[in-house]
């Protein structure tokens, strides 16, 4: 895991504009992946493809799949890329089993500001248009493996470029707001008046991630979807 | 109609009293509706359209059966609705992202309602009762959502029909209002959504039906941001600066530039009458549409009710459409174009539409005569050229240099700066095989104009090129230019050899425009 410093960032829809301070975290340096996801489900039979329930992982669960302990004909290939079709329930099991939990949506987008050089890029128009063209394509047949991805500056790789990832609180946006009259976060979700209350409009790259989070149930298993794990660190001492 | 952005949180919100209270309305009409349904079924399952209460004015119409909707791909129209009925019609629609050719050897990744852009044209009647159906596909990257313009209701559905990749949403609305709507995908961020190709038609034809005509289309203009420049070749992606800026690259109808031109243009009979249904997607541009060479009889304004006649150029807003109809009274092609004229003719807003049968001299003649123009009378000779002469051309370095300027201010706006042409409208003059293939034929096609089918290194072209009033010097000079440009074979055309094509004369018809 890669430690990440703690520090801030500007979330896409905040009331005034604020930044957001995130406290020192852990962070997997690359999402799960298929064969580490089947070590799990050998160990933990409910989470099989077969056992698990739907309310806990809809049908599309590990449909990559060749049955429920075997990756298919192309389990070589895809034995090392992101474990996706994985539902938000199943990605916490996971984590719970290795002393993990999914990181925060605002430790999330905290780290992955960063590029290959820099904590925050989300300045630079070269970083913001190299994250859209990969949100336009369509997904590829296979996951590339993470073994080769290209590390940003906290030595965390494949944030961007391969899969979404869950969050911990993937919904907070549907849940705070109750109504778009008075609500802020409501307010900032309704696009013709409401693209004024987000930090900027022309983060189209946030926009779309606040957008297919905000798109999922908990039960979901999505064919682009991974996840990885993080860990808190214990409160920093004060020296008495 | 409302752009919701990350809407799956519409579920649970309160919503204001204004929105309540329609709500409350629209609630209480489709219970009506229902209710009426429901009644009818108790009665009798026999009831004939003679029967239905709608023929007695003041009494609502009752819901009988239900149906699928015919979905098509333009430029085609589902059959027009013969039920003298509202109905339950259920719609079935898959979103896509695809790679597909937005021109001669331009790719783009497209998100699709239905596998292509536009997206398939839903038909529907006035009341009908529309149980709605979107897939959005598991190999898709992003959430989508359907805004109907046709629907009443906060967010056009926009809200009930977020989906992620994978999954299916299904929502229902009563189609209370007659006319041509646009729908679009309202994901945030919608500007993208949009310019990368989510949006399509859908008509809610009125109780009374339309008139019926002999043909009806379905023509979609919207406009497309590319990385690279008009033209420029490979998969390429969207820009964010360039939509942000409004600075279109592609202005195209129905996907792509000449999708509906050439081989793919659709055709009708002289003497029939053509309805199309235009939609604007945008994101962003407005368009002049006009129809080159026809006048529109009817044009029901903006998609509404409201018919005005007699129209050159209609406004089709972004977001909005357009009816209009016209009956062909001279064969010959006809030519869409969004007369915001530069983008016809450099960004790809050209679709056309093929006539044919007998010619109507006294509809139009076409050329009758071409002789000389004398204003001040056949006996004073002098012409302002004389005062001030050109001077020839000494070498083919010159020629080049003279025929640079007369293909900038004769030729640029057909065949382009760089020869590339119009795919499908105006051949190329780059690496052109017919050209390459015959100076002679090169020069009489200058000289004396060119029309009927030509093929140009493997496509076939089919327009009017114009006799262009050139002398022999400007001739020799602008073949001389585009000989020796963009990898042709150098060829230099001298005023003696286009002396000599003309002293041959013109070739037969149908090479000729008269």
């Amino acid at each position: 895991m890669a430690k990440i410093p703690s520090g801030s960032y500007t979330p896409l829809y905040v009331e005034d504009a604020s930044k957001r301070s995130v406290a020192a975290f852990l962070i997997d340096i690359r999402p799960v992946t298929n064969s580490e996801f089947l070590l799990f489900v050998r160990e933990n039979p409910k989470w099989r493809r077969s056992q698990v329930k739907r309310l806990f992982a809809d049908g599309a669960y590990l449909k990559h799949w060749g049955a429920d302990l075997d990756l298919g004909p192309d389990a070589d290939r895809i034995a090392d890329s992101p474990v996706t079709n994985v539902s938000w329930f199943a990605a916490r099991a996971y984590l719970k089993s290795k002393g993990k939990r999914l990181p925060t949506e605002d430790e999330w987008e905290y780290v992955a500001c960063a590029d290959e050089i820099r904590p925050d890029a989300t300045e630079d128009p070269a970083f913001t248009k190299r994250l859209l063209e990969w949100y336009s394509k369509p997904n590829s047949r296979l996951l590339p493996s993470v073994e080769d991805a290209t590390p940003n500056v906290y030595g965390v790789c494949a944030l961007h470029g391969y899969t979404w990832e869950w969050v911990r609180d993937f919904n907070n946006a549907m849940v705070t707001g109750e109504s778009r009259a008075d609500s802020g976060v409501e307010r900032g979700l309704y696009c013709a008046g409401g693209a004024l209350g987000t930090a900027d409009p022309h983060n189209y790259a946030a926009f779309m991630r606040y957008a297919f989070r905000s798109s999922l149930k908990g039960n979901y298993a999505v064919a682009n979807l991974g996840f990885r794990g993080a860990r808190s660190l214990p409160p920093h001492k004060e020296s008495p | 109609m409302g752009f919701l952005l990350l809407s799956g949180c519409g579920e649970n919100r309160k919503l204001g009293p204004n929105e309540l209270k329609a709500q409350e309305a629209l609630r209480k009409e489709i219970e009506t509706i229902r209710q009426a349904a429901a009644m009818e079924t108790d009665v009798a399952a026999d009831t004939t359209a003679a029967q239905n209460p709608s023929d007695t004015p003041g009494e609502p119409e009752v819901m009988q059966g239900e149906e699928m909707a015919v979905l098509t791909d333009a430029p085609h129209v589902p059959p027009p609705i013969t039920r003298k009925h509202p109905t339950k019609v259920t719609i079935h629609l898959e979103v896509t992202e695809v790679v597909k050719r937005l021109s001669d050897g331009v790719d783009y990744t497209f998100w699709t309602f239905g596998g292509s852009v536009p997206g398939k044209f839903m038909r529907i009647r006035e009341g009908d009762y529309v149980e709605f159906h979107l897939a959005n596909h598991p190999d898709s990257k992003m959430p989508h959502n359907i805004d109907l313009h046709a629907v009443t209701g906060p967010g056009g559905g926009a809200a009930a029909s977020f989906t992620t990749p994978g999954h299916e949403s299904v929502f229902s609305f009563t189609a209370l209002n007659p006319g041509l709507y646009v729908y679009h995908c309202a994901t945030a961020p919608v500007g993208m959504h949009i310019a990368n190709g989510m949006y399509g038609l859908i008509l809610v034809e009125p109780k009374e039906g339309l008139p019926p005509v002999d043909r009806e289309y379905y023509v979609m203009q919207s406009e497309f941001y590319t990385k690279g420049a008009y033209g420029e070749g490979g998969l390429q992606p969207f820009d964010m600066e360039k939509a942000l800026r409004e600075d279109a690259d592609y202005v195209v109808f129905n996907g792509s530039v000449g999708a509906m031109a050439g081989d793919n243009a659709p055709t009708a009979r002289v003497g029939e009458t053509v309805r199309l249904f235009i939609g604007n997607g945008g994101p962003n541009l407005v368009s002049s549409f006009h129809v080159i060479g026809e006048i529109f009889d009817k044009v029901y304004v903006e998609g509404g009710s409201y018919v005005n006649e007699n129209v050159q150029s209609t406004m089709v807003p972004a977001g909005g459409s357009a009816i209009v109809e016209f009956k062909l009274d001279a064969p010959g092609t006809y030519i869409l174009v969004d007369h915001s004229i530069f983008r016809a003719f450099n960004k790809g807003a050209i679709a056309m539409i093929k006539a044919e049968g007998d010619e109507a001299q006294l509809v139009y003649s076409g050329k009758t005569d071409d002789r000389i123009y004398q204003p001040e009378g056949g006996a004073i000779q002098t012409i302002p050229q004389e005062a001030k002469p050109q001077p020839l051309a000494q070498n083919k370095q010159e020629r080049i240099e003279h025929g640079q300027i007369v293909y900038a201010q004769v030729c640029t706006a057909c065949h382009q700066a760089q020869g590339q042409g119009i795919p499908k409208a105006f051949p190329p003059l780059a690496q052109s095989d017919y050209l390459n293939a015959d100076v002679d034929r090169s020069i009489s096609a200058v000289m004396h104009g060119l029309a009927g089918k030509v093929t140009v290194n493997g496509e076939v072209y089919e327009s009017i090129m114009p006799q262009l009033g050139l002398d022999d010097e400007s001739i020799a000079n602008v073949l001389t230019y585009v000989y020796n440009k963009w990898g042709n074979n150098g060829t230099e055309v001298t005023p003696e050899m286009v002396a000599a094509v003309r002293e041959a004369g013109a070739p037969a018809s149908p090479l000729i425009v008269h």
